[in-house]
């Protein structure tokens, strides 16, 4: 919005932004949304191996895991109208997600202790087949066939192959531990690379 | 029905807000009122109706927390000429020099208002008038007023100082 004034604006020498009163008046506002239970939803971004992930909680957990590819903005956007427009960057409600995430990319860590939020896990199958994905262990492998079977409906191989493509928290629920029957890696939300990569890490040097 | 993330509104519209709350209240009382609006911003956000001009929100809440600033501000600095007993902030930040400030805060809060939301906040003078009642013909006397006193005080100051460097 242009506010000067041709002539002898007293505010024309004023910057527009005041970057340190902005990360400042951040920072207290994050405290103060958290404090009065107004903090909906706390994002943050990590750098991974992977590409950039975006972290986002609400109060429950972790409530979604993004890959760069997905675009973070418009994850976002999505987040904002599924479960709360009340949200903020607020790194420090992701502290424990971020550093679990660095250990497990580190090798350091096999399993994740997080609280989970599911609410974007939509559909009652999906949610079946993504509280039995953390049984494949680490470093392991299953077909989609028998993720099916082990949810409970071994003709559903396909809605595995969508619940697994929805998985709004990759990585931590670890969809890319299911792979095709052949053995080839199968399809990944956050490209085929970043399924290798993580199959890589896992399988250990 | 999909509101952007209320970050977005941060990013977008915090320095328009922190400028006018500086005008409005001072640089030190400032942040109390950013915080305190952008708080209640958030708390309120998710009824905005679609479609709102959230800038013109945005002021009319800082509006409200800065009125509050003044009034809590004028009740604590019982009857003394603080004017001249209050120390003097210094090198304030962002360019808020004392020299602004001191001029701002000589000037009628009506016209400090005026000139805070139609120059700093870009309000039509129409909506300046919502918030502060009266005429909008009298909102842009106001801010004319307003604005030519600060010429006259600040302005005529830093040319003085020019002159007096060169």
């Amino acid at each position: 919005m242009n506010t000067s004034v041709s002539n002898g604006d007293p505010f024309v020498s004023l910057p527009e932004i005041d970057e340190a009163a902005q990360r400042r008046l951040h920072a207290r506002l994050e405290a103060a949304a958290d404090e009065t239970g107004l903090l909906d939803v706390a994002y943050r971004t990590l750098d991974t191996p992977v590409g950039a992930l975006l972290l986002a909680a609400t109060e429950k957990g972790l409530v979604r895991v993004a890959f760069a590819r997905e675009d973070h903005a418009a994850v976002l956007d999505r987040i904002a109208q599924l479960v709360s427009p009340r949200v903020l960057h607020a790194p420090g409600r992701l502290d424990p997600a971020a550093r679990e995430l660095e250990e497990y990319f580190t090798g350091r860590r096999s399993t994740f202790d997080l609280p989970l939020d599911f609410s974007l896990a939509r559909g009652t199958f999906r949610r079946v087949v993504l509280t039995h994905l953390p049984e494949i262990r680490y470093g392991q492998t299953a077909s989609y066939a028998s993720v099916a079977a082990a949810a409970g409906s071994p003709r559903a191989v396909r809605a595995v192959g969508s619940a697994c493509a929805t998985n709004p928290l990759p990585v931590v629920v670890p969809c890319h531990r299911v792979v095709r029957s052949d053995g080839t890696f199968g399809q990944y939300a956050g490209g085929p690379e970043a399924k290798s990569t993580l199959l890589t890490l896992e399988a250990g040097p | 029905m999909s509101q952007p993330p209320f970050e977005t509104i941060v990013v977008q519209y915090g320095p328009t807000v922190l400028r006018v709350c500086r005008a409005v209240v001072g640089p030190d009382a400032a942040e109390d009122a950013w915080s305190e609006t952008f708080l209640a911003a958030l708390r309120a956000y998710p009824d905005l109706p679609p479609g709102s001009n959230v800038e013109a929100w945005l002021v009319t809440i800082a509006h409200r927390k800065a009125v509050d600033q003044v009034r809590a501000a004028s009740r604590r600095a019982v009857p003394s000429d603080d004017l001249h007993d209050e120390p003097t902030s210094g090198d304030l930040p962002g360019g808020w020099e004392t020299e602004l400030w001191a001029a701002l805060r000589r000037l009628p809060l009506k016209q400090r208002q005026t000139v805070a939301y139609h120059y700093l906040a870009g309000l039509p003078y129409a909506d300046v008038a919502d918030l502060l009642g009266g005429s909008p013909a009298a909102a842009r006397r106001a801010a004319s007023d307003g604005i030519a006193a600060l010429r006259r005080t600040y302005l005529q100051d830093e040319r003085l100082d020019e002159e007096s460097r060169s």
